[in-house]
């Protein structure tokens, strides 16, 4: 159950960075204007990619670890 | 202290270093303490993604187009936030069928086609050369950039260098004989490399150090930081042109570019090999989702800086963008670092040459060379006893080749073009990878046809529109070919197919080559139709959570001898592993090995799978099926295993069908049966009581017939008393003969009816005359009430009468002794006239009425009673009666006595009295 939650999450997370990642959302930020010095696309860019591997980290790590139990499938081949 | 031998040493120092470390970690594994079993190592082994083309090659991208080197990191972080839908399965398929290589998996999945696999190969090595080839130009363009310190001095074109003083061609040779060290040491069936991995880990950690380091040595010992430096850099025109709005607002070929590296961290032979065919544990994926992607952000984040620096201090063009990572700090003159990026430069060419030949010398031997050699029947490769030789033989050979071809390639054509721009030409042919994979594992529809088409068609497109162009670009075909299009047709022009123009090369070559592969793959898929081993194929890629080992081992019919397999295994994979695991197998399974003589499916497809390891599925098949006595499954029998549940589904439906038609006749049988015996029994009942009844009358005549021949001294009124008793008797035995004929023939259907219209009151009238003898026997009083004006009805006139004089003469027999009365009417009903006979004799119980008018039944005792009449008047009153169409029935008469009705049809009865005629 929580592993098909934490699928549907990280689907959302993909379509979520298909979002970012792409015109025409990245138009909105490819202005002439600098923020401490650095063009504001830069840090919109690494920010948000920032930000979409640190959910995938928490979606993963906060789901896998109680559920490494024997429920897990996990057909082993060669038993 | 940058002298050539000093960096020549540094550099052999590195990768002997890299090779103890590939040692040490082989050691372990064999000890079976591993050191690349753990999701951190796994996720470094995969950044081996970043090559001389991240480490170079993104500055230089940077410094010429801007933000557009990013979409190449872009992608993969998207596809490892999906890796639990993709790669997951992905891993999972390849573990259980043992796959080795792409080609394996993409011959696999469309029914172990040797065809297949050889056709992936040949995309991959061709595709995969530029690849390698922009390696060696970054190491050699690094090493000739070093050796010159501290003067900064771009290298002259390597065209004009003697073969033999090219730096790139001992860097070629030099990474050929490490990764012959570290992937074809020995033949492993599981095709584990756990050295190489341990090397590629430690290698992306140091190519990620070397970047870091320049990157902060440039941000903040060069500058006083990110602000200090794109101050700077904006301040100068000519840079700022790359940074502002109407340059990168245009984003140009940024979605193809995203696209394409989506396909390329699947599709690209070495990642495959070590995301797929490396990975010791399904658990691991799961840290390198957010783990990789962290490495691609970290590598990626002084690229722009170092970029800015490249471009502030460099101008003019004097130094190539590719070269400002290292240019930098030998400008400054820290050789630590420069030595720092030159070693890293080498960490990311040599962690991409190793698993890259191992992946396609992998491919080459086991899915293009082996399946050739095998069918070559005049080297009798089948009947030589060890075989293991061989295949390192020709993985070695063919590292080699592929090496010797990137030099080539470096040499004709690389000089031309920037790192960047090498690489996503070999990036376009990997993703003609994809659909044929990803439509593999989730669309159980497709066909070994339609794979072999769309590959076909878009590594052709791929190579027509990407490939080609960048032989033009080097001078080895006229450019004409690109102006004017092949035979000048314009048309066809490469960069430009059909017309098609406004997008950029990379774009155009896309769009068409993907147009092409997918159409293929689906169109000719869905027109052509899956053999069985596709079709079992198919379904274990796409189900391959849901299913178990088991299904695939029913393909083997045939057995074999366990010797054969043994020494077939032997061959292949070297006599202590095949003799251990095939220990292991029956250790498992709980069955003495050497008391069995026949292999069976099982074990064939245990050999099979052990085959596959060393030599691919497809060859493995084609092994196996060399040694199985019989034949492997028929197409329709494997219809059957796979459309098994179903049969059986249907068997048992019609089963029921059956067991219900069986009930149901049974059923009709048996009411058949309980009729014959009624009909049986009736019979008798009729013949003993015929017999009975004609013997009666038959008695009083013999007897008196005696009387008056034994006494003839008897009176006259005596002897006249007697004869009349004999006359008496005769003629209820002739009336009683000719009843039961009359029966008979109606049973018979053989009645002579005279059907016609008559008048009924005629027909009762002429009745009663014809009884009154009978009226006359008794002192009966007899009432007749027929009303004028009745209808005609349709009868036999005779048979009617004798109706009537039936029911009159039974009302006589019951009707009171003393003072009898029967009464005679008739009235007109709706479409038929009804015919009353009453008398007022003792009326008849209502269990007897139903059975009065059966053949020989009798109301009340009559075995104590003597039977009056035949007992067949009713009976045959009723055949008549039913035969014209009416009824007949019994009531008693309000004021006692019984009340027989019958009625005989006027209209209706018409046609179906004309009908039964």
């Amino acid at each position: 159950m929580r592993f098909g939650l934490m699928g549907e999450r990280l689907v959302a997370l993909f379509l979520l960075g298909l979002l970012l990642f792409n015109p025409p959302i990245l138009n909105l930020f490819s202005t002439d204007q600098v923020w401490a010095g650095i063009p504001v696309l830069y840090i919109y860019i690494y920010a948000s990619w920032l930000a979409v591997i640190v959910m995938a980290g928490l979606t993963i790590e906060r789901t896998r670890e109680p559920d490494r139990g024997p429920d897990q499938p996990r057909g082993d081949p060669e038993g | 202290m940058l002298q050539q031998w000093f960096i020549f040493a540094a550099a052999f120092g590195y990768l002997c270093l890299l090779f103890a470390i590939a040692y040490f970690a082989d050691k372990r594994a064999d000890q079976g303490r591993s050191l690349i079993a753990n999701p951190y190592t796994y996720a470094l082994s995969i950044a081996v993604y970043c090559t001389a083309w991240t480490f170079y090659g993104s500055v230089g991208r940077a410094a010429s187009s801007g933000i557009d080197f990013l979409p190449i990191y872009l992608g993969p972080t998207l596809v490892f936030v999906l890796c639990w839908f993709i790669l997951r399965k992905i891993v999972r398929i390849s573990r259980v069928n043992r796959i080795t290589s792409i080609a394996d998996f993409i011959s696999s999945r469309y029914g172990k086609s040797q065809l297949l696999g050889g056709l992936v190969t040949i995309i991959a090595v061709v595709g995969i050369v530029p690849y390698i080839s922009l390696q060696l130009k970054g190491v050699s363009t690094s090493f000739n950039l070093l050796v010159q310190y501290p003067e900064i001095v771009m290298p002259r074109a390597v065209s004009t260098i003697p073969i033999l003083q090219d730096s790139a061609l001992y860097v070629a040779l030099l990474l050929a004989t490490f990764s012959i060290l570290f992937g074809t040491r020995h033949i492993d069936a599981s095709e584990h490399h756990e050295g190489m991995v341990a090397a590629i880990a430690f290698e992306s950690i140091v190519k990620l150090v070397a970047f870091l380091a320049v990157g902060i040595f440039v941000t903040y010992w060069l500058y006083d930081g990110w602000g200090a430096l794109m101050k700077e850099a904006l301040a100068r025109p000519d840079i700022v042109q790359l940074f502002t709005t109407e340059k990168i607002s245009d984003f140009g070929n940024w979605i193809t570019l995203l696209l394409l590296s989506m396909g390329a961290i699947i599709c690209l032979p070495r990642q495959w090999q070590v995301t797929v065919v490396e990975n010791v544990d399904e658990k691991h994926l799961d840290r390198a989702v957010w783990l990789f992607p962290l490495y691609l952000f970290l590598i990626n984040l002084f690229v722009l800086p170092v970029a800015l620096a490249g471009l502030l201090h460099f101008t003019g063009g004097s130094v190539h963008p590719d070269t400002f990572v290292l240019a930098l700090p030998m400008m400054v003159q820290r050789e630590d670092i420069a030595l720092a990026v030159f070693i890293g430069g080498l960490s990311a060419a040599t962690g991409m040459v190793i698993v890259e030949t191992v992946a396609l010398s992998t491919m080459l031997c086991n899915d293009l060379i082996m399946p050739v050699l095998l069918r070559l029947r005049w080297l009798q490769l089948t009947q030589r006893t060890d075989l293991s030789r061989l295949l390192i033989t020709i993985r070695r050979g063919s590292i080699v080749g592929v090496l010797l071809l990137s030099y080539l390639y470096f040499r004709l054509i690389g000089e031309s073009y920037t790192l960047v721009t090498i690489g996503l030409v070999s990036f376009a042919a990997a993703a003609q990878f994809a659909p044929a994979i990803i439509g593999g594992i989730f669309w159980k529809g497709g066909t070994r046809q339609g794979a072999l088409t769309g590959l076909t068609a878009g590594f052709l497109v791929w190579f027509y529109t990407l490939l080609l162009p960048s032989f033009v670009r080097s001078g080895w075909i006229a450019p004409d070919l690109l102006e004017a299009g092949p035979f000048g047709i314009a048309l066809l022009r490469p960069q430009a197919l059909f017309g098609l123009t406004g997008l950029d090369s990379l774009s155009h070559a896309l769009f068409w080559s993907m147009l092409a592969n997918i159409a293929g793959l689906i169109g000719v898929s869905l027109l052509t139709r899956q053999s069985a081993i596709e079709r079992i194929q198919a379904s274990r890629f796409v189900d391959a959570f849901r299913q178990t080992d088991d299904g695939q081992a029913r393909y083997w019919r045939g057995t074999a001898t366990v010797k054969d397999l043994e020494a077939l295994l032997v061959r292949f994979v070297g006599q202590a592993r095949a003799k251990a695991e095939l220990a292991d197998y029956a250790r498992l399974r709980g069955f003495n090995l050497g008391k069995l003589r026949e292999a069976d499916a099982n074990l064939l497809h245990f050999g099979e799978r052990l085959l596959a390891g060393a030599i691919g599925a497809a060859s493995a098949r084609v092994m196996v099926g060399s040694i199985a006595k019989g034949e492997s499954a028929t197409i329709d029998e494997v219809m059957e295993i796979l459309d098994e549940t179903s049969q059986v589904i249907q068997y048992s439906r019609q089963l029921e069908l059956k067991s219900k038609e069986l009930e149901t006749a049974t059923a009709e049988l048996r009411a058949a049966n309980e009729r014959l015996k009624e009909l049986d029994r009736l019979k008798d009942d009729f013949l003993s009581t015929v017999s009975h009844e004609l013997r009666t009358p038959l008695t009083s005549i013999r007897s008196f017939s005696e009387i008056l021949f034994d006494n003839p001294a008897l009176s006259d009124e005596q002897r006249r008393e007697f004869l009349g008793i004999i006359i008496k008797e005769s003629e209820r035995l002739t009336r009683l003969i000719n009843q039961i004929l009359d029966l008979a023939k109606m049973d018979a259907g053989r009645m002579d009816w005279q059907m016609g219209w008559l008048d009924v009151k005629s027909v009762i009238e002429e009745a009663l005359a014809a009884s009154a003898g009978l009226l006359r026997e008794r002192p009966i009083r007899l009432d007749v009430d027929l009303p004028d004006g009745l209808p005609a009805v349709h009868a036999d006139r005779d048979q009617l009468i004798q109706v009537i004089v039936n029911l009159l003469s039974n009302a006589v027999k019951f009707c009171d002794p003393a003072a009898g009365r029967v009464g005679v009417s008739a009235a007109a009903e709706r479409g038929a006239v009804r015919i009353d006979v009453r008398d007022n004799g003792p009326g008849v119980s209502p269990d007897d009425q139903a059975r009065i008018f059966e053949r020989f039944q009798q109301a009340g005792p009559t075995l104590t009673d003597k039977p009056q009449g035949t007992g067949l008047g009713l009976a045959i009153s009723r055949q008549i009666v039913e035969r014209f169409g009416g009824r007949i029935w019994i009531e008693n008469a309000p004021g006692g006595g019984s009340l027989l009705s019958f009625t005989v049809p006027t209209v209706a009865g018409d046609a179906r009295a004309a009908a039964q005629d």
